[in-house]
């Protein structure tokens, strides 16, 4: 059953990474890419009950959190061209 | 124990389903705002279930706790990133797809006038 969601999970990472090629913006590459991530968490967590040591559900964790950094820090640098970018700088 | 095994079963079947039907999803919707949707099928029902059935595996352990965090962690952060995506791609100037686009797009690839047919459907 553990080997079904793995294959399900697999087939749908080829369909997103597709999206990823294809995608016509920057955004649906950046929204691609985040499915791809977690996706990845998913198998991460799948891989670790297939294999019969839960532990992995740790390294999902810290890639979830790692994913969103990553996501809102592209997404920063398309929308303003900078990570260190300043309103009060850009009033001025 | 029967019983837990096979609703672990159904569930884990469900959220797969909705995995694979959320990533035709955004293979197949027509512009970024659709896809946007399509993904969020992915990280709510899709893991979701999926996690829950995994769940009634692990019983009543650590694991169970680590799985709802992961949960937990979809939960915030995936509104947190459409939200920001969504004002990102309206900025940079990314029209949404509207139903006269749409029509306007089938008939330019149907010559045959079937664009009718879809009327009154949303994208």
């Amino acid at each position: 059953m553990f080997a079904a969601a793995m294959l399900a999970v697999i087939a749908a990472l080829v369909l997103v990474v597709v999206r990823v090629i294809k995608g016509p913006t920057v955004f649906d590459r950046v929204l691609a890419g985040n499915s791809v991530g977690t996706l990845a968490i998913i198998l991460v967590a799948v891989l670790g009950f297939l294999n019969g040591r839960p532990e992995f559900l740790d390294v999902a964790l810290t890639y979830g959190v790692l994913n969103l950094i990553g996501t809102l820090a592209i997404l920063k640098f398309f929308r303003h061209g900078d990570l260190a970018y300043d309103e009060q700088e850009d009033e001025a | 124990m029967i019983f837990l095994d096979v609703a672990s079963w159904v569930l884990i079947l469900v959220g797969s389903g909705f995995i694979i039907a959320g990533a035709v999803g955004v293979l197949r919707l027509p512009d970024v705002y659709t896809r946007m949707h399509a993904a969020s099928v992915i990280e709510t029902v899709g893991a979701g279930a999926l996690f829950a059935g995994l769940m009634l595996q692990a019983g009543l352990t650590q694991v169970t706790l680590k799985l709802l965090f992961i949960l937990l962690l979809f939960f915030f952060t995936g509104p947190v990133i459409t939200h920001a995506l969504a004002q990102a791609a309206l900025h940079a100037g990314v029209k949404p797809e509207l139903e006269d686009d749409r029509r306007d797009r089938l008939s330019a690839s149907k010559t045959d006038g079937n664009a009718g047919s879809d009327e009154g459907r949303l994208p």
